[in-house]
């Protein structure tokens, strides 16, 4: 039996991403003028382990590649190549590459051959033109401490390194054996008692093979000695520094000046360099990996766990204290324990949205490349949690929302210092908790949106409108299908199909979305979502005989309404007059068909329910209490409901539906508009 | 017809009564059997569907075979029987009279059927199985279930 590699492809994909997301994250943050040189390690590390896995598993394009980004890479780091912006934008390309190459590998197929000479060529032009005289770096004093990576490969010299593997298993050795093989000729091999020793002829750096390595052993199994004075015939040993090509000596002699500062920061920098890898070493151990579908089958057991629970506090409720004393504590402990677990679990599916807003900053970096603008990405609120499923079903909106942003809200830089404002736009996203809620803001410091050309737009498009209309409802205009005020449709947005889908897509969160806007001063999308889908705070109320739960984020108040305050419209709808503001009714026995409801306003109970900024009162018979009820999907087995957004279980074990407030809205507005039609033919 | 006859070679079929009738299910469709209780009504949905339960944690449908064929009296009581279905991956359970017992047919014993009325469309009947005196009628039940005819998916889904 022989250790099967392929097992260990996924851990090296998994990997291998996140490296690259973390890449293309430190290549966004660095400032170009005055690079961080931690940053900088930090980028060649993470090519540099991908590197190295990628020769493991015999990648060969993927470990090319990063071979000649890692070299330029170092030489970034011991600044001998100046950053700048063309040079990020071809790193980001890179790092674009590399992904495309793991997912062609991952998906069991060859890479692009086009596209790696592409990167090859464009990495090795800048390697040529762009990288300075290493000379004076070189003769520093440090290179002889240790051989650096980029320069040993360099180096055509090999020499021997002995390995020292423990904790072997006897069937693994041959493996092992055979990798290290790939690195260069075995002098000598011998296991025994679960130590393997190896000498190997190699010009690979020790940390490349430690990398590779490291996919397979832990990092305390291995130990790497360069035993010197072998057959090698060099003593090649402290000379491997002259590599890094001086393709241009003639620029050496006008560089020493310009480079040090940056020496001098480097100095200042290093101490920071050992806390870097402890802290991902922490992170690593400190997470795991679990499949959604499996947290998913706990946070239902656990729904189940609750509802049993409650059941079983219903059932025990009618006994005697003094006689079920035991029963009862144990049972108010259940309850505790229940809860908790519950929100234990569920915190489980949060994510931060950060997972969110980190892939905003390349985007607007490149759109606002492309738009010939000058764009700041502010995030506030990164660690804001929402739920995996909500969190994964936002980035399409907002994504939608950020490009509308850059596109028609930021002016062009001119424009902008014309009308007095900074040059740099301003695109912030923030994430905020807002109760149950989480309130999402996208806003830009643009043009605001234009009422005139919004409404001339409409009505071009038939579109009902009035010069009278309030702002807001304006702007809700947006959201109509096929709308767009850009003059011409370019390849960022404007094509009108994108606003009604943002729209929709957040109302089947949950959700809403209101816009704020100011002429000249900028535009605000807002989007408010739920935090969770999977459990929902609910007030029970009674209609009939059935059972109803209502969403408590929708209820304002709950009040008994007397005879004069209910009025007539059109003869049959009913409007009710709270606080100055006439309510339409909707009737819930009416609506869901319920046989002997209170049909009396005034006897029932009129709760006032809002949802998308607009009030309205429902009647029920009565109030029976407040849950929290687990969601379950009426349309996993059955159909949508009009008016029902989901079901749950309740304590004694039936089921309730819950009420989907903005439908019910749509549904009597529906109602209305109907019976006013058909009275308008009766007249 | 020879196609579904190649079908149901050998099947074993479940077979319930509605009323006078007996029909038969292929007993791989069939989750479980269970009593009627605990049903919560389901507003503006057809009057065979009764609603919809808790069963076990998962909210299913629960409709009337008999209300939806016509035959027979709904009544609901301690005897009143629900097969729940397991079809696609869909769950549903079905309201009859009672069930009788498992048979294995063989395709001779399964004959064509004639045209039908109204309540049960004859694209929705595997054939008649006949064993002693007794007829079986064979229902296709998950061409039944997902039909737009049951009302159970969404119109657009369907």
């Amino acid at each position: 039996m022989s250790m099967d590699i392929t097992e260990f492809y996924q851990t090296f994909f998994e990997e291998a991403e996140e490296l690259l997301n973390e890449m293309e994250h430190l290549l966004l943050d660095i400032d170009i003028d005055e690079p961080d040189s931690e940053q900088l390690n930090a980028i060649f590390r993470a090519a540099h382990s991908i590197k190295g896995g990628a020769g493991t598993f015999g990648f060969t394009v993927l470990q090319e590649t990063t071979h000649i980004f890692e070299n330029l890479l170092d030489r970034a780091r011991h600044h001998e190549l100046t950053l700048d912006r063309e040079i990020i934008d071809i790193f980001l390309e890179t790092k674009d590459m590399l992904t495309d190459q793991l997912n062609a590998y991952r998906n069991q197929e060859e890479p692009d051959p086009e596209a790696f000479e592409r990167i090859c060529n464009t990495l090795k032009r800048i390697a040529e033109e762009r990288v300075e005289g290493g000379a004076p770096k070189v003769a520093a004093p440090k290179p002889t401490a240790q051989p650096e990576a980029g320069a040993a490969s360099a180096n055509g010299a090999d020499r021997v390194l002995t390995l020292t593997l423990t904790k072997i298993e006897e069937d693994e050795k041959d493996t092992l054996t055979e990798e290290l093989a790939l690195f260069g000729a075995i002098k000598h091999s011998e296991f025994s008692e679960g130590t393997l020793t190896v000498s190997i002829e190699t010009q690979e750096p020790i940390d490349d093979i430690e990398a590779v390595l490291c996919f397979v052993l832990d990092a305390g199994q291995i130990s790497i000695k360069e035993t010197s004075g072998t057959e090698v015939g060099e003593p090649a040993q402290p000379a491997p520094a002259p590599a890094p090509v001086a393709e241009q000596p003639s620029s050496s002699a006008a560089q020493p000046a310009a480079k040090k500062p940056e020496d001098d920061k480097k100095a200042t920098a290093k101490p920071a360099a050992p806390k870097k890898p402890a802290k991902a070493g922490n992170g690593s151990d400190a997470s795991l990996r679990v499949s959604t579908e499996k947290v998913d089958q706990i946070i239902n057991l656990v729904g189940e766990l609750v509802i049993t629970q409650s059941m079983l506090e219903q059932t025990t409720q009618g006994l005697d204290p003094v006689a079920y004393g035991q029963l009862l504590n144990g049972m108010t402990q259940l309850q505790r324990n229940a809860r908790d677990l519950q929100e234990a679990v569920m915190s489980v599916r949060m994510m931060p949205m950060d997972y969110v807003f980190n892939r905003f900053p390349r985007l607007v970096r490149d759109l606002a490349g492309k738009l010939g603008k000058e764009i700041e990405l502010v995030t506030v609120g990164k660690s804001t949690e929402l739920d995996k499923g909500l969190i994964e079903r936002i980035i399409d909106p907002l994504t939608h929302l950020v490009r509308n942003c850059l596109d028609h809200g930021i002016e062009l830089p001119d424009k902008r210092e014309a009308a007095g404002k900074h040059r740099v736009g301003k695109l912030t996203l923030s994430a905020q908790h807002q109760g149950g809620n989480i309130l999402i803001e996208v806003s830009d410091d643009g043009a605001g949106l234009n009422r005139e050309k919004i409404l001339s737009k409409a009505q071009s498009s038939g579109i009902q409108i009035s010069d009278t209309m309030s702002d807001e409802d304006v702007w809700q205009l947006i959201f109509a299908p096929g709308f767009s005020t850009a003059d011409e449709i370019t390849d960022v947005s404007g094509r009108g199909v994108g606003m009604d889908v943002v729209k929709r897509n957040i109302q089947q969160m949950g959700g809403h979305v209101d816009i704020l806007s100011q002429a000249g001063k900028g535009s605000t999308t807002r989007i408010v979502l739920p935090l969770t889908l999977a459990i929902l705070d609910g007030m029970s109320v009674k209609v009939g005989d059935e059972v109803f739960i209502l969403p408590l984020g929708a209820i304002m108040e709950s009040i008994q309404v007397k005879t004069d305050e209910i009025n007539k419209v059109a003869g049959q709808d009913q409007v009710i007059y709270v606080r100055g503001e006439y309510l339409p009714l909707v009737e819930l026995h009416k609506v869901f068909n319920v046989p002997s409801a209170q049909t009396d306003v005034t006897q029932g109970i009129v709760m006032i329910v809002q949802s998308e900024g607009r009030h309205c009162a429902l009647l029920v018979d009565q109030l029976i209490g407040q849950h929290q009820v687990v969601v379950k999907n009426l349309e996993t087995n059955y159909r949508k409901v009009p008016g029902i957004s989901a079901a749950t279980i309740m304590g004694d074990g039936s089921v309730a539906l819950i009420l989907d407030v903005p439908a019910l809205q749509r549904i009597s507005r529906d109602r209305r508009g109907e019976s006013s039609r058909s009275s308008a033919t009766v007249h | 017809m020879t196609d579904q006859q190649h079908d149901v070679e050998g099947n074993e079929f479940l077979i319930f009564r509605i009323g006078e009738e007996e029909y038969g299910i292929d007993i791989l469709k069939v989750q479980e059997i269970r009593g009627y209780d605990g049903v919560t009504r389901i507003a503006n949905a057809p009057e065979f569907i009764k609603g919809v339960t808790n069963l076990r944690g998962v909210i299913v449908p629960i409709l009337d075979l008999r209300i939806k064929f016509a035959v027979g009296e709904a009544q609901y009581n301690q005897q009143t029987v629900v097969i729940v279905l397991n079809i696609g991956h869909r769950v549903v359970g079905v309201v009859v009279d009672g069930v009788s017992d498992v048979l294995t047919l063989s395709p001779e014993q399964i004959k064509d059927s004639p045209d039908f009325g109204t309540a049960l469309s004859s694209e929705f009947i595997m054939g008649l199985g006949s064993i002693e005196d007794r007829m079986l009628i064979l229902m296709d039940i998950e061409k039944m279930m997902s039909s737009t005819e049951m009302a159970l998916v969404d119109e657009v889904a369907a």
